[in-house]
């Protein structure tokens, strides 16, 4: 199999008709890294949605009252719905199938914090001890907000690391500190990084001190709750609660305008669907390079072999049987298909991980990378397919008659 | 060495049959040297074509050194034109991407010599054509005279016992054409056996004899008086 003689023979061919080798080489080596740069672009795609959605709970239903659209049993349409705290007590006991349970009461003004002469202007968000799990958020110093915060109704605020780096330039602990929301101190009792950098410039209260401090009441606008249900369990849950929540407040359940809801897992499995979208795209214009490599690739070997015709007869006539011709031209399209493959593979990772260097952090494309074991697979796929293309007109040229190559036009 | 009974041979195109050889009889001793001549489409190269087993025939029997060669396929063809056969062109038939030393090598890389040493014979046989300074250079870059010479070179490196020539000289002016025809006569004389086809004379004159094919039949055989070698077979 080895012979080195035969290697330097083709080599030295190779190395003597190089605009030929040049183009052969070239539409496999640009088939390769084009499939290269796309299905790293497709993984790239594929990385930043999924990030978007690792940022949160997968598994969260987010729901808030509204206004009815709809009459129901004799009554108007535009009737405010108001949630309580008793919706959160409900929603626990009467509601099976649910993990983490957070309510929310909407404070939108207070939004100016301070802490000594530093102020800066943060998200502010009352939520239960829950929500840090809802929010897919670490804690870094300190605790979050606790049972007793909530029953108490004290005074306590987790903060955000961006809004930490804001109010505490000393760099010493905000723990125990207090800062200033609408003038009313707050002590912070916890720091937490979130993946979602809108999510971590937040201040978060218990949902008690905030319903007091504003004169809420009992009022709740909107619940935040998880599950550990698939996609198909999490649905029939959204149906569950809708209902329940109908029945208590007398409104048609089928009316989104009352009670509006959003259902990550559903969201989810939407982009699921829109991933697996884009696999089967990219897997059909991949095939579709490997296929134009491999017309690429048999059609300069059909004229390769037309150019060579005369050389052939000449070899023949002095010896050369089929099979050495044979051989001749398939181990020339072997060298120069591996070769060309290799490097079209090589400066396709280049591009990609240069690409993932350079580009800066975007929310829907990161990393974009390429599953080695494809490239490689790929990569032999179209070697294998050139040298089958480079059989045909291989074959061919082993049965050219020697007169008929030697005639003189 | 070459011995031909009734050898018939028809091209086939489409529909059309056309009868080119029409019974050739001929016997060619070792060592002989002899031109074939006659009108453009007598039918020379085809007969040539067959002697060098690069075409078949259709009816008769071709005796090459006392093998018959019918049917035989195309790796069994190789072998023998490579082992017994040497070919010299008129259009010189080098590769052009090769040079000259490479050129008068390739036989050897079919015979499956190392490099190193087909390169070290091949000098020697460039040497023995008087070209040996002229290794590097490639087809392109060489006269007429000088790529017969390599071609010759060539058609010898196989140790072949029958060199087929067609029109050697038809590329060459008149002083060159009698340089060429020296080697030739060189190698004749080292006890290869010589067919050369020709429409010159007084090429045809330093050959032991001339055979001319006429419509596809042998119509005279010509013995040259000048040459040394009386030979008297036929
Ligand atoms: N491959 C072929 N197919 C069909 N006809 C052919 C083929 N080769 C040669 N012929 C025909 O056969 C006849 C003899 O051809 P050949 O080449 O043997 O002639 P020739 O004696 O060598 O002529 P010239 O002196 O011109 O070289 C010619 O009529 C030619 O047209
Ligand atoms: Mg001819």
């Amino acid at each position: 199999m080895f012979d080195l003689d035969k290697w330097q023979e083709i080599f030295s061919t190779i190395n003597k008709n190089r605009m030929r080798t040049f183009l052969t080489g070239f539409s496999v080596a640009w088939g390769i890294f084009m499939l290269i740069i796309l299905l790293g672009s497709g993984k790239g795609l594929q990385n930043g949605i999924d990030a978007q959605f690792r940022q949160d709970a997968v598994n969260m239903i987010q729901f808030g009252s509204g206004t009815t659209s709809k009459t129901y049993k004799g009554l108007q349409a535009g009737r405010e719905i108001r949630f309580t705290n008793e919706d959160y007590e409900f929603l626990r006991k009467s509601i099976d199938g649910l993990d983490k349970v957070s309510s929310r009461y909407f404070m939108w003004q207070n939004r100016v914090i301070s802490y000594k002469s530093e102020y800066g202007v943060f998200d502010l968000i009352s939520a239960h001890p829950d929500y840090i799990d809802i929010e897919n958020a670490t804690l870094t110093e300190g605790r979050f907000l606790n049972q007793i915060d909530i029953q108490k109704r004290r005074k306590v605020v987790a903060i955000g690391e961006p809004v930490r780096k804001a109010l505490f330039k000393n760099g010493k602990s905000p723990i125990g500190e207090y800062i200033k929301l609408n003038n009313i101190p707050f002590q912070v009792v916890g720091v937490f990084t979130d993946k979602n950098e809108r999510d971590a410039t937040r201040v978060y209260l218990p949902i008690s001190t905030a319903q007091m401090i504003s004169g809420g009441a009992d009022r709740v606008h909107s619940f935040a709750v998880t599950s550990n249900l698939s996609a198909a369990e999490s649905e029939v849950l959204e149906k569950n609660i809708r209902t329940k929540f109908a029945e208590r407040h007398r409104f048609d359940k089928d009316d989104q305008n009352a009670m509006w809801m959003w259902n990550t897992l559903k969201e989810y499995k939407k982009f699921s669907n829109l991933f697996l979208g884009i696999q089967i795209f990219v897997s059909i214009i991949g095939a579709f390079t490997i296929i134009a490599g491999i017309v690429g690739v048999s059609n300069i070997m059909i004229i390769v072999v037309n150019e060579r015709t005369k050389e052939i007869g000449i070899r023949k006539a002095i010896g050369a049987t089929p099979l050495s011709v044979v051989s001749m031209i398939l181990f020339e399209a072997v060298l120069i298909t591996g070769l060309a493959g290799y490097i079209g593979l090589v400066l396709g990772v280049g591009v990609l991980s240069l690409v993932s260097s350079i580009l800066p952090q975007n929310d829907f494309f990161q990393n974009p990378q390429v599953d080695f074991t494809i490239a490689l697979v790929s990569t032999l796929v179209l070697i294998l397919a050139g040298t089958l293309a480079g059989l045909m007109p291989a074959l061919r040229a082993s049965r050219i008659r020697p007169v008929v190559a030697l005639r003189d036009e | 060495m070459i011995t031909l009974k009734s050898l018939h041979k028809s091209y086939v195109t489409g529909n059309n049959s056309l009868h080119v050889l029409k019974g050739i009889s001929l016997e060619i001793e070792k060592g002989e040297m002899v031109s074939v001549m006659g009108a453009s489409g007598s039918g020379k190269s085809t007969l040539l074509n067959v002697l060098g087993i690069l075409d078949n025939y259709d009816s008769g029997e071709y005796y090459l050194n006392g093998m018959l060669i019918r049917d035989i396929n195309e790796t069994k063809a190789a072998q023998l034109r490579n082992r017994t056969i040497g070919f010299v062109f008129q259009s010189f038939n080098l590769i052009s991407f090769k040079n000259a030393l490479e050129n008068v090598a390739l036989p050897l890389y079919y015979q499956g010599v190392p490099r190193r040493k087909r390169n070290q014979i091949a000098m020697e046989y460039l040497d023995r054509v008087g070209l040996k300074d002229w290794w590097t250079h490639l087809p392109s870059e060489l006269s007429g005279g000088q790529k017969q010479r390599i071609a010759i070179a060539r058609s010898l490196i196989g140790k072949p016992k029958v060199i087929l020539a067609d029109e050697p000289t038809g590329a060459l002016d008149s002083v060159t054409s009698m340089e060429v025809m020296d080697l030739l006569q060189e190698i004749n004389d080292t006890g290869i056996t010589i067919i050369i086809v020709t429409h010159e004379h007084d090429i045809a004159m330093r050959t032991q004899r001339s055979i001319k094919l006429k419509d596809g039949v042998i119509e005279t055989i010509l013995y040259h008086k000048s040459t040394y070698k009386a030979v008297s077979s036929f």
